[in-house]
């Protein structure tokens, strides 16, 4: 089982204002089987805080290790799905979940049956022929999933993954992950700036303030537990407890804004 | 389709028409009984009508505009005995020839072309000010030095087709490499790509459309480059007709000549366009 550690890691953008930087020595730990949310307003440095785990970006000090090994780059064992989907619109369905596999020179008839088997977690079977431009947005969303999945990455990254989703197919697309994480055991690492979603899905809430972007506070949860055991997300998220929780962080970034302000 | 008729629609013909919407401009005007297809057509039916009215009641000399029967006469001699030595079909063949050895010439060096200057600083900083200095001269202004330098075969023909053709595609596809959405490359990284495999999956079907539409508006200076063309020492092909013609004041066979490079200029068009919503019907629905 893979461990993620980010170790004192800080960031600044060449012209960025002078001393401010994205991130400030930020030190984060993500163990097996963990959802990591990161929470914060914009500006914080949470996609920053992602693209350093893609090895889209190079810290400009201190390190990022997956089992003891430094990150350097993108790679296949750290898979990401994208806000905006970034799916490849000339190929179908099934050929977009597979295309990970086809990069690492799988034949096609193995790389076919796993793109099906991960379309079936998704719940898209039956839709494995169809252009991806003829899938509404939360059905997109699936594929960018499946296609990070059947990657069998170690772990899974989202930006932003459910954020220009309806409220509905938000709630639906959560259940899923919810699911899919329960169900594949990957440790996850999500980013967002929806405060109920970030309550609901992490076993870690990373709360991040802006300017220099660092940790504000972590805090551990259970309502994603609770919910990948049976409970619904409706029952969940009417919970007093959830309710409090959701308050008690909305508090904390009120907070943190102050502070920053001043 | 009415704006009521479409909201009582169910959900899924509501979305058909959704994307039948967005694909066609909205109308202010309301509707319109006919269709902009039969109202060009419409168009071409009056001019010809408008050409056969004013030319057989003798109002214009044949010389300066023979009449639309005239030119058909002269269309059905042409294509069976022939002008200047050659068919009608034989001058087609000869234009046809030079314009698609250029293109294919054309194709070959400009992708890669194009690619390089996407991708590469260097090749930027190389390449770019040669295309775009020869770019903007008009091709008859380069003819006589091609003359001096290539002499008066075909092969100087099909070169300056080709100048006329390779710009365009490498400038639209440099466009298209340079466009490539970040995700996408970020997201095939992620899944593992290779640098070459950036570019054989993402980088080049992206750029598709853009390769396309090069060649569209490549093919399109190309095919009005040839009567420059073929004012070097040419025996045979249709601006070669047009212009021996010309000098003989036969002014049937001129029209003749336009009316062809003009229909096949036109067909070229269409049926580029037709391959380029075929190859990437996702730009339709307004996905890059």
């Amino acid at each position: 089982m893979s461990r993620l550690v980010i170790d004192q890691v800080t960031v600044h953008y060449p012209g960025a204002a002078r001393g401010v930087a994205a991130l400030q020595d930020v030190s984060l730990v993500i163990d097996p089987e963990q959802l990591v949310v990161a929470l914060g307003p914009s500006g914080c440095g949470k996609t920053t805080l992602l693209n350093l785990i893609a090895g889209f970006l190079q810290p400009t000090s201190g390190r990022i290790l997956l089992d003891d090994r430094l990150v350097s780059g993108p790679s296949a064992e750290r898979g990401v799905v994208f806000q905006d989907d970034a799916l490849l619109p000339w190929l179908n369905v099934l050929d977009n979940v597979a295309f990970g596999l086809q990069l690492r020179g799988l034949p096609g008839a193995e790389r076919e049956a796993m793109a099906r088997r991960t379309l079936q977690l998704v719940d898209l079977q039956g839709f494995e022929q169809h252009p991806i431009w003829q899938l509404s947005g939360g059905m997109r969303q699936r594929v960018g999933l499946a296609r990070g999945l059947a990657a069998d990455p170690r772990v899974l990254l989202l930006d932003e993954p459910f954020a220009a989703l309806d409220a509905f197919t938000r709630e639906q697309m959560q259940e899923l992950l919810l699911r899919l994480w329960r169900k594949t055991r990957k440790q996850v690492f999500l980013i967002t700036h929806d405060l109920e979603e970030a309550v609901f899905l992490a076993t870690d809430l990373i709360l991040l303030s802006p300017r220099p972007g660092r940790v504000a506070e972590r805090i551990k949860l259970d309502f994603g537990h609770r919910h990948a055991n049976g409970e619904s997300a409706r029952s969940i998220k009417s919970d007093p407890r959830f309710i409090e929780t959701r308050e008690h962080v909305l508090s904390l970034v009120f907070a943190q804004r102050e502070v920053s302000t001043t | 389709m009415t704006p009521t008729e479409m909201s009582i629609g169910d959900d899924s013909q509501s979305l058909a028409f959704a994307s039948e919407l967005a694909a066609k401009p909205a109308r202010l005007a309301g509707n319109f009984l006919l269709s902009v297809n039969t109202i060009s057509t419409l168009t071409i039916i009056f001019l010809l009508v408008v050409w056969w009215a004013t030319t057989t009641a003798g109002l214009i000399a044949p010389l300066f505009l023979p009449s639309p029967q005239a030119v058909l006469g002269k269309f059905w001699l042409v294509t069976t005995k022939g002008f200047m030595d050659s068919t009608l079909w034989q001058h087609l063949a000869a234009s046809l020839g030079r314009v698609v050895c250029a293109l294919i010439a054309a194709v070959v060096l400009a992708i890669p072309t194009g690619i390089a200057i996407g991708l590469s600083r260097i090749a930027q900083g190389v390449l770019d000010p040669l295309i775009e200095l020869y770019r903007p001269v008009p091709p008859l202004a380069y003819l006589p030095l091609i003359v001096i330098w290539f002499g008066i075969g075909e092969l100087s023909k099909v070169l300056l087709i080709f100048l006329a053709i390779y710009a365009p595609i490498a400038i639209a596809t440099a466009g298209g490499v340079r466009q490539v959405s970040q995700n996408r490359l970020r997201a095939a990284q992620s899944l593992g790509a290779t640098r070459f495999q950036l570019l054989r999956y993402v980088v080049l079907p992206s750029a598709v459309p853009d390769i396309l539409t090069g060649i569209r508006i490549g093919l399109g200076t190309g095919w009005s480059t040839l009567v420059a063309a073929e004012l070097v020492a040419a025996t045979s092909g249709l601006g070669f007709m047009v212009q021996s013609a010309a000098q003989f004041l036969v002014t049937d066979v001129v029209i003749l000549g336009i009316a062809v490079i003009a229909i096949i200029a036109f067909a070229l068009e269409l049926s580029l366009r037709a391959l380029s919503r075929r190859l990437a019907p996702w730009r339709e629905q307004g996905i890059s």
